[in-house]
């Protein structure tokens, strides 16, 4: 199923390569003509492109240079299972519209929870109040209707799916998984869906707008064995419909979660150190979103205050070192059609044969450094604002072999299955914490090894990836990337790498 | 939404599950009114006004429980959503353990005034906010040549709530929080070092204004120069402000949940003596302007003061009502509230002297504890301590150990207590730690 899914991803990704299906329609104000698609948001939002044009005119009422409205209705399921029986469920709605005005580099924001136009227009005057003056030149551009290409295309919408036809599949997990060892006593398992729906209008006179829908189901696994007991975590998520779920994609799931658990009770802390550290492919991604992704974000550099402030143009890595941050992989927990900015969203070549090619832009930061936006505009919900953010930040294929690699190291460790990681910009200092992985003697994965995080320094790991395998893998777990209390769905992957030097915790 | 309409809509709503098949519901609706802004370059950065509500209804349907949440409150939504939230439960599994609190233990009876509502909120203004944020910033802002950007931030915020349920309890809250910070980043050659500091209060009057630009700008250049050092077995001693960090796992042990569920090293442990004597923690709700004070809990369960530990002795679960049920313990409450450490005798800067080779740490790097374990691993940066004396910052090493040997190792609490948060806490000296470095 691995297989599959990786190959669907990459034929998804070339074909579409954030390409719009409809070239932007020009269309004259008073002469609109909607196509059915974009009228169904309006009609969701009680709006009219008029109401949309009074609230953009109150919003730049102070002198603003720039304005965007986003609405968004989102709804989110969860099921959960405990004690054999799935015996919770959760709902939330959100409902509202978020509006932002940009004068240079400063921001006002304010939003709104109901649609009613007094409500929108007191938050759009909040907002206006960034800049100072009461002058507007800025003239109206004709409206530009954009019609996103679909990087989802589901069948089955979560909307309509009942809680009795999801139920089924969390009890199986949870039998599954009981069934496959004995050491088992304890299963929680979940299943949540959510569904945005987006309409975005901007000063520029640009209507557009997105469906997302986002599905993640996952178990813990708590075992027992000598009197110990250990737990473990397995997951997948996708923007996919309810098609999606199936009884392979349960055995998947649950045959993950037993063997990361049971692995716990041989596994020993290692001894504390440097040393060469192999990254295993698939979610080992994680070492590039910590240890350069976040320092690549162009709100950082914008300010001086990253690391990488003044490598643009560089060179960072090996010649066959690719770095990528994509949001165009077929139903990609990190795709997104357009980002939170209304920007079409795209593959970014960050790191491109080892030299910094790009930076994470959202709309200030690009027009900062007087580059196109790439599509990383994105925000938690219309509460916030959009801030350069990743998708799926992943390394393509190298010349070396995961043998070859593992072979390469006397004493280091072998990495594969982590639960977070965090960075400091300015020192460029990153960790991950690894769940479980093995130590490597004389060239051989030897015993597991387990609980223990890893940290090094961004741009000295970057030089130091001395092998990359050919076995890019992206990891779909349920990676969630936090920042200025802001959370958004992302994704991460790798091919097998080896990182000459990280600083292992352990014992001493 | 004034207190009365957020009861009326509350009951509304409550009644509402009920006439359409609940037996039992609990609501629980809030608004808040919030407000940021960030200064930099001596221009305002970004502005934020924020004003939001929140219905949630946890539902008792034939012995099936969910719960739901919307912002979406105008009647004819709010129906809809009820009803379907409740033919939605049916389709779960029975669960006998579910339940709303048992009414005797419910507050009831008189409110004494804990101080978490500023009155003067609504009457900050916009410019007063700013120009604190502008002082702060002015405190840094070209005071070295190595600075490369300066950041100052204020944020305000006003909670209301209000808890009823169909057995009986009817409860409000009202919540003021304000907050002024500073960072800083520097050149440091290679690096940039950056550095942080905020102060924190419930009423605008008796937030600290001063001294908070100069913190951040002080901390990020003493960062200049950082390295690792050797691996080695060593005492530590870490900074008021980030005990939380390594506290926060022994309270999540503590919980209903995780010792049902299996997932706490701390099973079975009540009575026993697991800590060190030196560690003595206090869970007090009634902490005059204390950032976590009330007199009830989530579910409405009269808050108490509580001897979390004792010179080491672990005294309580937070055991909820579910979870009460699951393992047939009487319920206690399931929410924390302010945690007061027992303090030492000595400041910082008397611990520091009495160590003569061992690390300060000032920051966490990511990290991550073992919940059946209570095994865990946490990068750090800080700074080396030799014969009483800090030497040179330290950064990307990592201390790995287990919760449980690491708090029974705390050789003393200091007496520098933080109170910019709900959680009271002196800075803390541990011996016995593993440090990995070069």
């Amino acid at each position: 199923m691995e297989t599959t899914r990786r190959d669907f991803i990459k034929t998804g990704s070339t074909f579409a390569a954030g390409k719009l299906l409809l070239p932007g329609i020009q269309i004259s104000p008073g002469h609109i003509s909607i196509p059915s698609a974009v009228k169904s948001y309006l009609t969701r939002f009680e709006v009219t492109t008029e109401m949309l044009q009074k609230i953009i005119d109150a919003a730049m009422s102070k002198g603003g240079d720039y304005a965007d409205l986003f609405f968004e209705d989102r709804r989110a399921n969860s099921l959960g299972l405990e004690d054999g029986k799935v015996n919770r469920a959760y709902s939330d709605i959100g409902f509202g519209v978020g509006i932002r005005v940009l004068k240079g580099d400063q921001t006002g924001f304010a939003y709104s929870e109901t649609v009613h136009p007094d409500d929108m227009l007191q938050a759009a005057g909040l907002a206006a109040n960034i800049a100072g003056s009461p002058e507007n030149n800025k003239q109206r551009d004709a409206t530009d209707i954009r019609i996103p290409a679909d990087y989802y295309n589901i069948k089955k919408r979560w909307g309509d799916i009942s809680a009795g036809d999801k139920v089924p599949f969390v009890q199986k997990m949870n039998d599954k998984i009981f069934l496959l060892d004995e050491k088992v006593i304890k299963v929680n398992a979940f299943l949540n869906d959510e569904t945005s729906h987006i309409l975005f209008y901007n000063s520029d006179g640009l209507l557009t707008c997105d469906y997302r829908p986002m599905v993640s189901f996952g178990a813990v696994c708590i075992m027992q064995k000598d009197g110990k007991i250990e737990n473990s975590y397995s997951a997948r998520s996708f923007r996919e419909g309810y098609e999606w779920l199936s009884e392979d994609l349960v055995s998947e799931i649950a045959g993950e979660v037993v063997d990361r658990t049971s692995i716990l009770f041989e596994a020993i802390r290692p001894q504390a150190g440097e040393m060469p550290v192999v990254m295993g492919a698939g979610s080992s991604g994680i070492l590039l979103h910590e240890a350069i992704g976040h320092t690549f974000e162009a709100d950082f550099n914008r300010k001086g205050t990253s690391i990488f402030s003044d490598k643009l143009g560089k060179k960072i890595a090996a010649d066959f070192v690719d770095i990528v941050d994509d949001g165009t992989l077929m139903n990609n927990r990190g795709s997104i059609n357009i980002d939170d900015e209304g920007n079409e969203t795209q593959k970014t070549y960050l790191v491109k044969n080892g030299i910094l090619n790009s930076y994470i832009h959202d709309r200030i930061s690009a027009a900062h450094y007087g580059v196109r936006p790439t599509g990383n505009g994105r925000r938690q919900s219309f509460r916030y604002v959009p801030l350069p953010r990743m998708r799926a930040t992943y390394m393509e294929n190298g010349p070396h072999t995961k043998d070859e690699i593992i072979m390469s190291v006397k004493n280091g460790i072998y990495v594969d299955n982590f639960s977070n990681g965090e960075v400091k910009i300015g020192a460029g200092d990153f960790t991950f914490f690894v769940k479980s992985g093995y130590l490597i003697e004389n060239g051989r994965l030897t015993r597991p090894v387990k609980d223990i995080n890893i940290i090094g320094n961004g741009p000295q790991a970057l030089s130091d990836i001395t092998m990359v395998a050919n076995d890019y893998l992206i990891d779909n777990s349920t990676w969630t990337c936090g920042k200025d209390g802001q959370s958004v769905p992302v994704t991460c992957g790798l091919p097998t790498v080896l990182v000459k030097k990280l600083t292992v915790g352990g014992s001493v | 939404m004034t207190k009365e309409e957020k009861y009326n809509l509350a009951i509304y709503a409550m009644k509402h599950a009920l006439r359409n098949g609940a037996d039992q519901a609990g609501v629980s609706l809030s608004n808040s009114i919030s407000n940021s802004l960030e200064v930099r370059n001596k221009q305002t950065d970004m502005l934020e006004q924020a004003n939001q509500v929140n219905l949630t209804i946890r539902l008792f349907v034939n012995n099936k429980y969910s719960a739901h949440s919307t912002n979406r409150l105008n009647k004819k939504d709010l129906k809809r959503f009820i009803e379907e939230a409740v033919s939605g439960t049916k389709f779960l599994s029975e669960d006998l353990f579910r339940s709303l609190p048992d009414p005797g233990l419910y507050f009831s009876g008189e409110k004494s005034d804990l101080k978490t509502r500023d009155a003067y909120f609504e009457r900050v203004t916009p410019e007063e906010k700013i120009r604190l944020a502008f002082e702060a910033e002015s405190e840094a802002i070209n005071k070295d040549p190595r600075i490369i950007s300066v950041t100052a931030g204020y944020y305000d915020s006003l909670n209301e709530r209000v808890l009823v349920t169909s057995n009986g309890f009817r409860g409000d809250t009202a919540n003021s929080y304000y907050g002024l910070n500073t960072s800083v980043s520097v050149n440091g050659g290679e690096s940039r070092p950056e550095s942080y500091w905020s102060e924190n209060s419930v009423f605008f009057n008796s937030l600290k204004t001063q001294g908070i630009g100069q913190k951040a700008l002080q901390r990020a250049l003493k960062k200049i120069g950082q390295r690792k050092i050797a691996s080695g077995r060593m005492p530590m001693i870490v900074e008021n402000r980030q005990v939380s960090r390594i506290f926060r796992p022994v309270l999540s042990a503590l919980n209903g949940s995780s010792i049902q569920q299996k997932n706490s090293f701390l099973i079975d442990k009540k009575g026993e003596k697991v800590f060190s004597d030196k560690l003595s923690v206090t869970d007090d709700p009634f902490l005059i302007s204390g950032m976590a004070s009330c007199h009830f809990d989530n579910e409405g369960i009269a808050a108490e003061r509580r001897n979390i530990i004792e010179n080491g002795v672990l005294n309580f679960y937070y055991i909820d009502t579910y979870y009460g049920k699951k393992l047939n313990m009487p319920p206690t409450t399931g929410n924390h509230t302010n945690l007061i450490f027992k303090s030492g005798n000595k400041n910082l800067q008397e611990l520091i002297s009495g160590v003569t080779k061992g690390i300060l740490v000032t920051a966490f790097n990511g990290g991550n504890c073992n919940g059946s374990t209570g095994d865990f691993s946490y990068g750090i940066e800080g700074f080396l301590i030799e014969r009483g004396e800090p030497v040179h910052p330290v950064s990307e090493m990592n201390i790995t150990g287990n919760m449980a040997e690491l708090w029974s190792g705390v050789v003393e609490t200091g007496n520098d207590m933080n109170e910019n948060s709900a959680w009271i806490v002196p800075s803390v000296l541990f011996d016995n730690v593993d440090f990995s470095g070069l």
